[in-house]
């Protein structure tokens, strides 16, 4: 609101983002000691590795609004070209080991340079139809080349092969912490990379090839060009997280490439939110959480998944980061306080519902395997019984009482919320009068 | 008799991606579920015929799954509109997720027996040593059936009048005293049961299972592509150039490297390229529609029939 009275200067090391930066580097160096066990530190090499591939996806889709079905080519076929580079380093090659990734990005970059100039003929959905063949033709060669992708049992390497060289400054990556470490670093350089190219003139005409294309090409701009080098950049460290990839798994599949992972970096980007920097980073914590957590619990994951995905893309389609800023507003406004008793009433209802939920797709997967493991299951420690009418009623009635209850709340919930709003708008005129 | 085989294939992809290409030129939406609903033809045509009969599921599968898209457009899709395409596109690609998951649920992982009804079992007649089935046949039928039923009710019939009406001046029309947003729907259900009367006739074809609309569905994309955004005639040129395409190389055996034999130049393993000069048509036969959608990109960008170019 003093913009109009301050004159703006371009201070890109200003306090705000020392603290942030700082905190987030920190955040990075202390993780291990929080988390020991090495089944947590292999959750977090797969979320700082998810957390590039996000980002790198955000730049198509939430900065240039390319909205790609293809993001796997680039990270997969990063990873294979990365594990070819690991293992002519098994063959005596002086390569710094810690320098993979970055072959892989290099890969990307040149994948990207060659298959964009393809896609990027096209904007909007188009874009996202032609993204989609190009995945298709990718997957379906890499089996037509077994010299090069190694078929259906994938290929594999060694990431300790040179430690004797010095250019790997004495690490083996034998240990799981030298691998966990390195990932930090690629993840903390990338991430301020990626967030120095959003204010480069190119991060900014990207924005403005989103929000209007006809208007950006009037003032001269090539929009296609843009998409082109905007594609080029986001393979580049979607190539880098394939590196880092074949650095923490040794091994490479077609699976890599498949369509199945192209959809999941959208459906988890999108779900952390696109409108804003970070939103991607939560995006891969859900991504990593679903994929290891969450299978480990139940075979109907990815219908949970779907669900949870139809929700938001209808009724908060900025993703949990716009749901989050959202509220911070509410907080700074002082309002908050007045959602607490509908958020808590929707959140029971939701759980309880969600329960009522769990239980019916359970016991419907648990009448698939009644020979092989019997009619009893448990959902959230309550046992229940697949074969027994009781259960399945039970589910209902809760999945009933929870829903028109959550219903309730929400639509209390709504006018909290609008009442809110109004209140909001009205404190920002009144300010914005004050300095006028 | 490739020629026949193709022909079918192509037909049946024209009966997907007529289906698509009507319900993207009129409302921008591009269902990317759409391969989801023909999987969903096929497994209730399959369950209808383990109830009653193969001709009974014909009637209603498409009719259920008619209803299921139109429940689908008012209570999902038609709320993210205000939101844009954007969030169209991935309103049906989480619908596409939830159905392969819902599917795999009922149905298990694995693939189902639908089997071709015992009338239709046999073949229709030989050509030399080879010989073309009957339900093939049947299916040339049904598709063409179609194309008529769908040409006479878009050009000949009021609602059709009012759906190229909606198409062009939605508000026009919404000014004239129609519904507009009654007619999307309806072309949308419409949509599906094209969509779903694919299925019922594909799946026992072809093979009835939870991939079968991952591996269908890339392909209409790509047929709509190179058709040309919104253009049904262009739609059935490409559908027929692809099943035809797919067909025939399917049979052939050859090779970069048998032909440069043929010119008289030597190629051994040890020549540079040989995996890829040695790979067979047949091989390479699966990616070859996408292989037709990046020349097609590359020399014609705006597709067979395409009118605008972006």
């Amino acid at each position: 609101m003093n913009s109009a009275l301050k004159p703006l200067h371009f201070k890109p090391l200003n306090g705000v983002r020392i603290v942030v930066w700082s905190a987030f580097a920190f955040i990075l160096l202390t993780l291990p000691a929080l988390f020991t066990s090495s089944f947590a530190m292999t959750l977090l090499c797969l979320t700082g590795i998810a957390a590039v591939a996000c980002m790198s996806y955000n730049m198509l889709l939430g900065q240039t609004g390319m909205l790609s079905f293809g993001h796997a080519v680039y990270t997969g076929l990063g990873t294979f070209v990365a594990i070819h580079a690991m293992n002519k380093i098994v063959g005596g090659w002086w390569i710094p080991m810690w320098m993979i990734p970055l072959v892989g990005g290099l890969a990307g970059l040149a994948f990207g340079a060659l298959l964009g100039y393809v896609t990027t003929r096209k904007s909007g959905t188009p874009f996202a139809m032609i993204t989609l063949g190009i995945g298709e033709l990718v997957f379906a060669s890499a089996l037509m080349f077994p010299e090069f992708f190694g078929g259906e049992a994938g290929i594999n390497s060694n990431r300790t092969a040179g430690k004797e060289m010095w250019v790997n400054l004495g690490l083996s990556f034998g240990p799981q912490l030298q691998v966990y470490y390195l990932i930090a670093i690629y993840l903390f350089v990338c991430t301020a990379a990626m967030y120095a190219f959003t204010l480069t003139p190119l991060g900014r005409i990207a924005n403005a090839v989103r929000d209007n294309a006809e208007r950006a090409e009037f003032v001269g701009y090539d929009t296609r060009l843009v998409r082109y080098l905007v594609l080029m950049a986001s393979s580049f460290f979607a190539g880098i997280a394939g590196g880092l990839t074949a650095i923490n798994v040794e091994a490479a599949t077609a699976d890599l490439l498949h369509g199945v992972r192209s959809g999941s970096y959208l459906l988890f980007t999108f779900l952390g939110g696109v409108g804003f920097f970070f939103g991607p980073i939560i995006g891969s914590v859900l991504l990593v959480f679903s994929l290891v957590v969450l299978s480990e619990y139940t075979k109907a994951w990815q219908l949970y998944v779907g669900i949870v995905f139809l929700i938001m893309v209808v009724y908060a389609p900025g993703g949990f980061s716009a749901l989050i800023m959202l509220n911070l507003r509410r907080v700074k406004y002082g309002e908050w306080r007045k959602m607490r008793w509908p958020y808590a009433g929707m959140l029971f209802f939701g759980l309880v519902a969600l329960w009522g939920l769990a239980a019916i797709v359970e016991m419907a997967y648990q009448l698939k395997v009644v020979e092989g493991s019997g009619a009893a299951l448990t959902v959230a420690r309550i046992p229940l019984n697949c074969e027994s009418l009781t259960s399945w009623l039970i589910a209902l009635a809760v999945l009933a009482v929870g829903g028109a209850g959550f219903e309730y709340w929400r639509r209390k919930f709504v006018a909290v919320w609008d009442a809110g709003e109004a209140r909001i708008a009205e404190a920002i005129k009144k300010a914005e009068a004050a300095i006028v | 008799m490739s020629v026949l085989n193709g022909v079918s294939y192509g037909l049946l992809l024209f009966m997907l991606s007529a289906g698509l290409t009507l319900i993207f030129s009129m409302m921008g939406v591009l269902n990317f579920a759409h391969a989801s609903f023909y999987m969903l033809g096929a497994y209730f045509a399959y369950q209808f015929s383990a109830w009653s009969n193969f001709w009974v599921g014909l009637l209603f599968a498409p009719i259920v799954v008619a209803l299921l898209g139109g429940l689908f457009e008012r209570f999902l899709l038609r709320k993210t509109h205000k939101f844009g395409h954007v969030p169209e596109l991935l309103v049906t690609f989480g619908l596409s997720f939830v159905i392969l998951e819902i599917v795999q649920l009922i149905w298990g992982r694995t693939s189902v027996d639908y089997p071709i009804p015992a009338a239709m079992s046999g073949s229709l007649f030989k050509v030399f040593d080879s010989t073309f089935q009957t339900y093939r046949g049947f299916m040339m039928l049904v598709a063409i059936l179609m194309l008529v039923a769908l040409y006479w009710v878009i050009k000949r019939t009021r609602i059709g009048l009012a759906i190229q009406a909606a198409l062009t001046h939605p508000e026009t029309t919404e000014a004239l005293g129609h519904n507009v947003p009654r007619v999307f729907a309806l072309v949308f259900a419409g949509g599906c049961a094209l969509a779903g009367l694919a299925g019922v006739i594909g799946g026992n074809a072809f093979i009835t299972e939870p991939g079968m609309a991952q591996s269908v569905g890339a392909i209409i994309f790509v047929v709509i592509v190179v058709g040309g955004m919104g253009s049904l005639a262009g739609a059935l040129i490409a559908s027929i150039l692809i099943g035809l395409l797919q067909t025939f190389a399917v049979g052939l055996d050859w090779s970069f490297a048998g032909a440069f034999t043929t010119l008289g130049l030597a190629v051994t393993p040890e020549t540079f390229g040989y995996p890829l000069w040695k790979l067979k048509l047949s091989q390479v036969a699966p990616i070859l529609p996408f292989l037709l959608l990046v020349v097609m990109l590359v020399v014609r960008p705006k597709g067979i029939m395409g009118t605008r170019d972006e």
